[in-house]
């Protein structure tokens, strides 16, 4: 398999525009998304090859253009909407929640609605309170949309083919720490399927299921903990709606322990619901309490002294990891 | 706003379309007659929002449209599909929430859909379906057919957020969309004049630079060449327009609301003698384009009515296990749940 170096958010514009060519009612609208390449850089290039009808700047209208965005997926097209920060989705929230998830649904399924909404989440870059939260919960406690969170910039690309060619409302989180980093990803073109788990790292002592890039922090904890003599599976679910269950729950009843670690708020969210939704199957293969590492109920600070304390990261899962399997 | 009328001979309307005309409206007033006796016998679950007094407006817009041309309605949206052609039956399987209604029953009143007819659904909040009737617009020109789309809502919809989004972008890119404002005076309880500082809505239109039309809202035949009007304007591609229709609510906000605290009966009075149905038919007959006899349909349409409540009350109601589809159109080899 011949493979290339590219960013994460490189992946990103290649799965758009090598959908875009593949079908022609594939169209992009968003905040920035024209001469100025997207925000995060998540667009460069497509505005000049596709057009202005295609690759839409909008204005500042969360609601109004995602509501636009359904209108065309209702008539023929598969629009892209970007709204780059998952705080934004909050404005745009009558659209997402009460229009583009039920419409198929409350017309005895004669709608269809081909359309992603693409947004990032995560802190870590100082941009307080409302420019870094991860607000999957919000979006997974709709009945009618589809939520996947990519870790790597491999998954990030097949992934957002596969939601682009989905006949389904789609929301995508992207990771806004990651749009950067670089990874080999293949020349071929390829597509990843919803609903299928990635085990990242077998092992026997305890699973952790981490989403969106925390999978890949777990990843460099088990480096860590092997040195302990830990051996850690890891399981990324690749997508919350629809959730592989069985692979976790197959992992937890070969270790007995799973931590789950989710960057959004700890109340009601996605950790509670993974943990929630298994527990029957794995209680009595438990050897210890489920556990989850996520942000701490409270707004994302500014200041870097204060926004790292309340996030999980790679250290964090390493001694959460320790102490479940360590006692 | 009185009842001033141009002569009827000054529209371009064939005798056969006009009688069409005053049929569906007929239609829409009877249908949600039934509806007012299905409710008060408790045959009908829930309960809904009446378009009486407002038929003009459906019927004299939609006559313009084909079925390959798109709307989004309201809640108060039966018109709009009675308007557009869509099958009473059905509709009035899925006002008793029936299997063979248009949505299985899943919808109700408030969702109706049909998009065979391009009815791209009812809507239970306030001023939702403008920006999706914009982006169906917006797909028009990017498929590149000469599709319109109209966006039906009412006046208190107009300070919704969504109106100025979809207007601004509309506008900007010279989108083929029609803003119709039923302007019935309130929203629910609330008096538009009582919140909103300008007289007529149609005046926003100027800070869009687009144009804005002020209509009486209970003359079909004026709303049908001012909607023409902004529909050659749309398929030209000169862009959006907006049609404000001055009209009035007969009934309450809804079924069990009889609509008087909040209203003068004066006012409602006159506008009880503004009604659209009435005032059409004397004119029709005045000016002698039918006689009384040719206009003497009433049992027809009743009857109609009678069929369609029929089929709807003999239409079983929806199985259990379809709680469970129509969420997702299933992909191959993936579960959901």
């Amino acid at each position: 398999m011949k493979i290339k170096n590219i960013t994460y958010a490189q992946a990103i514009i290649e799965a758009m525009d090598e959908e875009m060519q593949r079908d022609k009612r594939v169209i992009l609208l968003g905040e920035d998304v024209g001469i100025y390449g997207g925000n995060f850089k998540t667009a460069t290039g497509l505005f000049k090859k596709y057009g202005e009808w295609r690759v839409r700047n909008t204005p500042i209208s969360e609601n109004g253009f995602t509501g636009l965005g359904l209108g065309a997926a209702l008539t023929g097209l598969r629009p892209i909407i970007h709204n780059f920060y998952s705080d934004f989705l909050m404005v745009a929230m009558d659209q997402i929640v009460n229009q583009i998830a039920k419409i198929r649904y409350m017309s005895g399924g004669q709608a269809k609605v081909p359309l992603v909404i693409r947004t990032s989440i995560g802190a870590g870059r100082s941009q307080a309170a409302q420019h870094s939260q991860s607000l999957q919960a919000m979006i997974c406690h709709i009945p009618g949309l589809k939520v996947v969170m990519p870790s790597s910039a491999i998954e990030a690309k097949g992934l957002l083919k596969t939601s682009i060619r989905d006949n389904n409302p789609v929301v995508f989180f992207e990771h806004k720490m990651e749009y950067n980093k670089i990874y080999e990803v293949s020349e071929e073109e390829y597509t990843i399927p919803f609903g299928v788990a990635n085990i990242l790292k077998e092992g026997k002592d305890i699973t952790i299921v981490g989403t969106s890039n925390m999978a890949l922090k777990a990843l460099k904890a088990a480096e860590e903990l092997a040195k302990e003599g830990i051996d850690v599976e890891i399981i990324d679910p690749r997508t919350l709606v629809p959730l592989d269950k069985d692979t976790i729950i197959k992992s937890v009843k070969k270790t007995g322990k799973l931590l789950i670690v989710d960057e959004g708020y700890e109340r009601c969210g996605v950790a509670a619901e993974i943990a929630m939704s298994i527990l029957s199957d794995v209680f009595y293969y438990l050897d210890a309490p489920i556990e989850r590492l996520t942000t701490a109920n409270f707004p994302l600070s500014f200041s870097p002294a204060l926004e790292f304390l309340i996030i999980p990261n790679e250290k964090k899962i390493y001694q959460k990891a320790k102490e479940m399997v360590m006692g | 706003m009185g009842n001033k009328f141009k002569p009827i001979k000054s529209y371009v309307l064939s005798k056969e379309k006009i009688l069409k005309m005053y049929q569906d409206m007929l239609k829409i007033r009877y249908f949600e007659n039934k509806i007012t006796d299905l409710y008060s016998r408790g045959l009908m679950p829930g309960l809904a929002h009446l378009y009486i007094g407002e038929e003009a407006i459906a019927v004299g817009v939609c006559t313009n449209l084909t079925k390959n041309d798109f709307a989004t309605s309201t809640h108060r949206g039966h018109g709009h599909l009675i308007a557009q052609g869509c099958d009473l039956r059905r509709m009035m399987a899925e006002v008793l929430g029936k299997e063979d209604g248009y949505c299985k029953g899943k919808g109700g009143t408030m969702h109706i859909a049909d998009f065979s007819k391009g009815i791209l659904g009812a809507n239970g909040i306030v001023g939702a379906g403008i920006p999706i009737a914009t982006g169906s617009a917006y797909s028009a020109k990017v498929r590149g057919t000469d599709q319109v789309t109209v966006a039906f809502f009412g006046d208190a919809a107009s300070n919704q957020g969504t109106f100025h989004e979809s207007i601004n972008m509309a506008a900007a890119w010279k989108l083929p969309v029609i803003y119709i404002c039923e302007n019935n005076l309130y929203g629910v309880s609330v008096d538009i004049r009582k919140v909103t500082n300008t007289k007529d809505i149609a005046t926003r239109a100027l800070a869009y630079n687009i144009p804005g039309v002020v209509v009486n809202g209970n003359d079909v035949l004026e709303i049908y060449r001012v909607t023409q009007e902004a529909l050659e304007r749309a398929r030209k591609g000169e862009g959006p327009t907006l049609v404000e229709c001055k009209t009035y609510r007969q009934k309450g906000h809804q079924l069990g609301d009889p609509g008087r605290v909040y209203r003068l009966e004066k006012e409602t009075k006159e506008w009880m003698e503004r009604c659209p149905i009435k005032t059409f038919r004397e004119r029709l007959i005045k000016e002698k384009i039918f006689s009384e006899e040719e206009l003497s349909i009433e049992n027809d349409i009743r009857k109609i009515i009678e069929e369609a409540v029929n089929f709807a009350i003999h239409s079983p109601f929806p199985q259990k296990e379809e709680v469970y589809e129509d969420l997702f159109i299933e992909s191959e080899g993936v579960e959901i749940r």
